[in-house]
């Protein structure tokens, strides 16, 4: 009998869900990346439970509980393509988010914009995903852009280093080539021009031909782009050759165990991210860092919130997701992407957004969004908060 | 720049040249190669990880069971990936060892992670200034190490009875076996050879890259474009075509910069081997009939 009231008791606590809302994650959750994948899966769940646990989406009268799917892409496009075509057809997700690496999320563009599906990206930073040209965009993004990081990247080089020749050392692949465009054109803006362009491989053992021709070239800062792995073989590189400029990068080393692959000279490289849990977090930061906390055993401080932004950006793409879903009143696509410009202001983790999303604008953060970060040790911290 | 660029290519090309050697025991012997060889370098370069780092062993006792570990395994590929095609006269066992790498590979992924590791070894990384430039202890290590152990096969072949008798295998397999020779236990054994040497490049390369389980199929790839340019039925020839394709490869990269260097290194291969189909250092096959 007592058994019977707790049932009843614990059914009668549940929220009566209408409908179950698909959300779709198409990440890189093996691989070089996979830490990066596991940051996001980590700040959608967050997201999704605190949504959840508030009585879930309103649509309409009624409300519906939101639900994680997750797909790994492997950093490979096709397999992105795969994992998107599935989610969508097959799972029918109301809105899909995704994205670590520029190549599978441009490769995903496609799909999406013609499939009327809502796309959101959470990392990707190439400049292309959300300024796509297509005439019916469904792209957004709650991340860094490639063309607004590479003006931010040029900037910290002159104010901290004093910049006046810096060369690339650039990962040969679309996301390389998103950034050489931009740097080109950032330094152009100030009519400045790169002692040396070079590319890596991703799986280049050395590095030393390339570095030794900006060397050459005078180079005095180095900008680099490059993932994980790839970014840990030139430092390696750099220190067989007894060689350190300064290196200002793009946040491809916030990935995976940066110091253990790059070893002590990890530190040398600063990088830019969009959020730190360090410092004096907003309520939102504390609720979440604290969310997390009590999700994930291994966190026991902000310091293991890694990669802090591949969290940050998937909460906040994920809280901007549900509003656009409440907005549309529909999980319809054009309905949910319409809902996205109709967000007014929202306080998020990383800012407090204020209309985020018009039809011109598919991007939430901009260059006033960015910190500059290091690792000590294994944490990334907000660039001299540690020797 | 030059003396940078030639130091790094010594240094990769010598890896390039140890892996090669492996095509060259098994082909000299057999007529038949692994052609997964860079997963054999990988799963040195992960088993002397996990001996060493994991479970934290001195580094002698890691690698050294580790290299034999990967032996093991060569003489695995062997009973399981080529003598069941071979004995049969099919050459399926060009896609069978292919297959058979790729389940190393993805049985490492699942069992040793999915994230690179850094291996790291203090004394390996060390520098030392040599003529104005920083070498790296590794980067001395590793064309010694290549070129004795090119050296060492070169007279084992020649000047020892074992050695004779693995290479009289190739030639008629009746015939040697009519002497006494243990053909299969020959075959069985270049292949632990083999692997042995992809796992002592692995082990060897390690320090300056990172371990995780596909480091190294673009290593296996050139390592063979490496044992045709040499003449794949010389040591040495094989030794010294990957001190050449790693020290190109760095100089077009230092001279003409890094957008060349995949076109130009392996046009220079095709071009080679145009002029000398059996490679730089090898010879025409002579049949008796």
């Amino acid at each position: 009998m007592i058994r019977v009231f707790v049932l009843l008791s614990l059914l009668a606590a549940a929220p009566a869900w209408a409908q179950t809302i698909k959300i779709g994650l198409v990440t890189a959750l093996s691989g070089q990346s996979a830490r990066a994948g596991e940051a996001i899966t980590r700040g959608l769940v967050v997201a999704i439970d605190e949504i959840n646990a508030k009585g879930g989406v309103r649509v309409g009268n009624q409300s519906h509980k939101l639900e994680l799917i997750r797909r790994d892409d492997e950093s490979t496009p096709a397999k992105g393509v795969i994992a998107a075509r599935e989610l969508y057809f097959k799972e029918k997700v109301a809105v899909l988010i995704g994205g670590l690496d520029s190549p599978v999320a441009l490769a995903i563009v496609p799909i999406a914009n013609e499939n009327k599906l809502p796309f959101m990206d959470p990392w990707a930073a190439g400049t292309p995903i959300t300024k796509n040209g297509a005439k019916d965009n469904y792209v957004f993004r709650v991340s860094a852009v490639d063309e607004l990081v590479d003006k931010a990247m040029l900037q910290y080089a002159q104010k901290t280093h004093n910049a006046r020749k810096p060369g690339m050392i650039l990962v040969n692949n679309p996301w390389g080539e998103s950034n050489e465009k931009g740097l080109t054109a950032a330094l152009a803006e100030k009519k400045m021009k790169a002692a040396g362009i070079e590319k890596f491989e991703g799986n280049d053992v050395d590095v030393v031909p390339q570095l030794s021709r900006l060397k050459s070239a005078g180079t005095d800062v180095l900008f680099l782009v490059g993932n994980v792995g790839p970014s840990s073989q030139v430092v390696k590189s750099l220190d067989r050759m007894g060689w350190m400029p300064p290196i200002v990068s793009h946040w491809g080393p916030a990935g995976g165990r940066f110091t253990e692959l790059a070893g002590p000279s990890a530190k040398n490289v600063h990088f830019v991210q969009t959020y730190s849990f360090f410092g004096n977090p907003s309520p939102v930061g504390q609720k979440v860092l604290k969310a997390l906390m009590a999700k994930y055993p291994d966190i026991k401080g902000a310091g293991d919130v890694t990669p802090a932004v591949g969290v940050a950006n998937a909460y906040d793409a994920m809280m901007l997701s549900a509003l656009a879903i409440q907005n549309a009143g529909s999980t319809e696509g054009r309905k949910v992407r319409d809902g996205y410009y109709k967000i007014g202001k929202y306080e998020g983790l990383i800012k407090n957004y204020d209309k985020p999303f018009t039809p011109q604008n598919h991007d939430a953060l901009n260059e006033n969004d960015y910190v500059w970060a290091q690792f000590i040790d294994n944490q990334i911290l907000p660039v001299g908060t540690k020797k | 720049m030059i003396a940078q660029a030639l130091v790094s290519g010594l240094g990769l090309g010598s890896m390039y040249g140890l892996l090669a050697l492996g095509f060259y025991i098994t082909y000299s012997v057999s007529g038949t190669v692994n052609f997964a060889q860079g997963s054999s370098m990988m799963l040195g370069a992960v088993f002397a990880y996990t001996f060493a780092v994991t479970f934290g062993w001195p580094m002698v006792p890691a690698a050294a069971l580790a290299l034999a570990l990967c032996a093991l395994y060569g003489v695995v590929v062997e009973l399981v990936a080529v003598r069941p095609f071979a004995r049969r006269g099919s050459s399926a066992w060009l896609m069978a060892t292919v297959a058979l790498g790729i389940l190393a590979d993805n049985t490492v992924l699942f069992t040793f992670g999915k994230e690179p590791r850094g291996f790291v070894m203090p004394w390996a990384n060390a520098s030392v200034p040599i003529g104005g430039l920083n070498v790296s202890l590794l980067q001395i290590l590793i064309p010694l190490i290549g070129l004795a152990l090119a050296a060492g096969l070169h007279f084992f072949s020649t000047g020892t009875r074992w050695g004779k008798a693995m290479l009289a295998v190739v030639q008629n397999r009746d015939a040697a076996r009519l002497m006494g020779i243990n053909v299969p236990g020959a075959i069985a054994a270049a292949y632990a050879a083999s692997t042995l040497f992809a796992g002592a490049a692995g082990i060897l390369i390690a320090p300056l890259f990172n371990v995780h389980s596909d480091m190294g199929t673009l290593f296996g790839l050139k390592a063979f474009a490496v044992a045709i340019l040499g003449g794949i039925s010389s040591a040495w020839g094989v030794m010294l075509a990957g001190l050449i394709f790693g020290v190109t490869e760095s100089m077009i990269t230092a001279l003409l910069g890094s957008a060349y260097t995949q076109i130009l290194s392996f046009t220079l291969v095709i071009v080679a081997l145009a002029i000398l189909p059996n490679g730089l250092f090898g010879r025409a096959e002579v049949k008796k009939v």
